[in-house]
């Protein structure tokens, strides 16, 4: 386990560090357009070919990467943040509080969120650029991905609430939320960490989804979604092989997430 | 129970009343709403132009929006597609059917298989199959909905597998943890000690065990399979609810996406709550 682990960390080492340097690994950039060439199989010049528009697919992997593994972290980050104010501070506040929130939170849990993504999706303006339209596409990820982590959360500060330190805090006369935020939170870390780094395959799939229905990051701007969906009208996996390249690097990347998590998994539960 | 079967209707009810006034905002506030593409035609005079400005400035309160939006919908009109021109009610109720059982043979592949998988690793317990078995689940867990109906549409395998590909490595996971814990437990090592049948033993010991969890985890497994319904039945060229969904979201048919969001909702939201309910009934006995 610990050797698959080990190759995880170096799978997303190399996948991120090759993102990084996408500006001198592909100098044109992910927009830039070869008339001579549409849609050409891989060559020297353009190793995994060029889309229908032209532009170099290697490129358009590596800027795609960039996206899906800056944003969905900071989506990530979004949802934990919002799960430690709803979950935790119901969880620390007990009563009606925790009742509501667990309430509201088993209600988001129970709905096909997919549909939720895209009604919000849909009701965004059409006429913002695509980086506003990337950080949107995120930011609602992040906002609608809080719940199972809030769960947790709740269920721990619950825990912490009868424990001897924080009655002696309260007997101290400290406030509540200085005690939520100085005394609480530290001891939910282990279990914040978990459920951010849970939290990010999961948006990376979800970008994956709502790119390959036309609905992610908007062009010209490339996401693994987007990218994907050059596979639609593909016959057989010998047609265009070079086409299943975002493919691969998706599941490459989300599973080596998986092996990373196996264990921060047990502290999320 | 009484307590639980109460908590679960006031559930219901606030999503059908919070959906309602959701939906209705969302309709007011998305952007362009007031626009009207008959105002662009060049054959009419300004007093037209005011006419049609004014008739859609007539229901300008959110409240007085989302009052007209409940009685209309009490009265099981749902408005006029956008992008369609049919009624709403009319549009869902010709795709429910494909949705349904699209649906529910996914369910079925994907609990059967997930159930099977689970089951003959604990039967057969082989270091080597159970590997093989968390290696398909953690493979398909890597895949999109979307890539799986891209996949199923390439090789001729139907919306249906899709959706069960993509609901069984969640259930396989939760049931291999249950029945590992179940086969755990003391008495079943004791029954199987005694040299029990693997049969009895499944369905007088670990069933009675695993079966109500499981039973909990039913109604979650659904909106998973409707959520996988959309890309599915849209890259699979479906006509169900998904696909109806989906096209909404692109023409921006907000009428439609709202209403199709809310009874979907409502539908998982109702079957979690029986399945808790199930799941909770077949627990107390054994308390």
């Amino acid at each position: 386990m610990k050797t698959l682990r080990i190759a995880a960390w170096s799978c997303l080492a190399l996948v991120a560090l090759a993102s990084i340097f996408a500006p001198w690994l592909a100098p044109h950039g992910y927009a830039w357009q070869d008339r001579e060439s549409f849609s050409a199989p891989p060559s020297r010049e353009h190793w995994l070919g060029t889309d229908d528009l032209g532009r170099d697919r290697f490129a358009r992997v590596l800027y795609g990467t960039r996206v899906s593994l800056l944003l969905a972290p900071a989506a990530s980050l979004l949802s934990t943040l919002l799960a430690v104010l709803i979950g935790g501070v119901a969880g620390y506040c007990g009563g009606f509080w925790e009742r509501t929130a667990m309430a509201a939170t088993d209600l988001c849990l129970s709905l096909p969120w997919l549909f939720l993504l895209i009604t919000v999706r849909a009701v965004l303006p059409l006429d913002v650029s695509p980086f506003t339209s990337v950080v949107v596409t995120f930011g609602v990820l992040g906002l609608l991905g809080w719940t199972s982590a809030a769960r947790v959360l709740c269920a721990s500060a619950k825990m912490l609430r009868s424990s001897d330190f924080l009655r002696q805090a309260r007997a101290a006369g400290i406030s509540a939320p200085r005690i939520f935020w100085i005394h609480v939170v530290p001891h939910l870390r282990p279990i914040l960490a978990a459920q951010f780094w849970i939290s990010i395959p999961v948006f990376i799939l979800s970008e994956a989804n709502l790119g390959i229905l036309g609905l992610g990051v908007p062009e010209p701007m490339p996401s693994w979604g987007s990218l994907l969906r050059e596979m639609e009208g593909l016959v057989s996996f010998r047609e265009e092989p070079w086409k299943f390249v975002p493919l691969a690097l998706l599941v490459a990347v989300v599973t080596a997430f998986q092996l990373i998590l196996s264990d921060k998994e047990q502290v999320a539960a | 129970m009484r307590r639980k079967a109460l908590h679960h209707v006031v559930s219901l009810v606030l999503v059908i009343v919070a959906g309602g006034f959701l939906s209705a905002t969302l309709v007011r506030l998305a952007p362009g709403r007031d626009a009207d593409e008959s105002m662009l035609d060049p054959h009419l005079s300004s007093a037209s132009r005011q006419a049609l400005m004014a008739a859609r400035h007539n229901d300008q309160s959110a409240v007085q929006f989302y009052v007209d939006s409940t009685r209309k919908l009490l009265r099981g009109d749902l408005g006029i597609s956008q992008s369609l021109g049919q009624p709403v009610a009319k549009l869902i109720r010709e795709r429910a059917p494909a949705t349904a059982r699209l649906v529910s043979l996914g369910l079925l592949i994907g609990w059967t298989a997930a159930l099977a998988f689970a089951f003959t690793s604990n039967v057969v317990r082989a270091r080597s199959y159970e590997i093989a078995t968390i290696a398909l689940s953690a493979a398909l867990l890597s895949l999109p909905a979307a890539v799986l109906a891209l996949l199923s549409v390439m090789w001729n395998l139907g919306g249906s597998l899709a959706i069960g590909l993509a609901v069984f490595p969640r259930v396989h996971r939760y049931a291999r943890n249950l029945l590992d814990a179940a086969y755990a437990r003391p008495h079943i090592i004791t029954a199987r000690a005694k040299g029990l049948s693997g049969s009895r033993i499944l369905f007088f010991h670990v069933i009675p065990v695993a079966g109500p969890q499981l039973l909990a985890v039913a109604g979650i497994s659904l909106s998973m399979a409707v959520g996988a319904a959309i890309p599915v039945e849209a890259l699979c060229g479906i006509a169900g609810i998904g696909q109806l969904a989906w096209q909404a979201a692109m023409s921006r048919d907000l009428p439609v996406i709202v209403h199709i969001t809310r009874i979907v909702a409502l539908l998982t939201v109702a079957a979690n709550s029986l399945a808790d309910l199930a799941a909770s009934a077949n627990r107390e006995p054994a308390q």
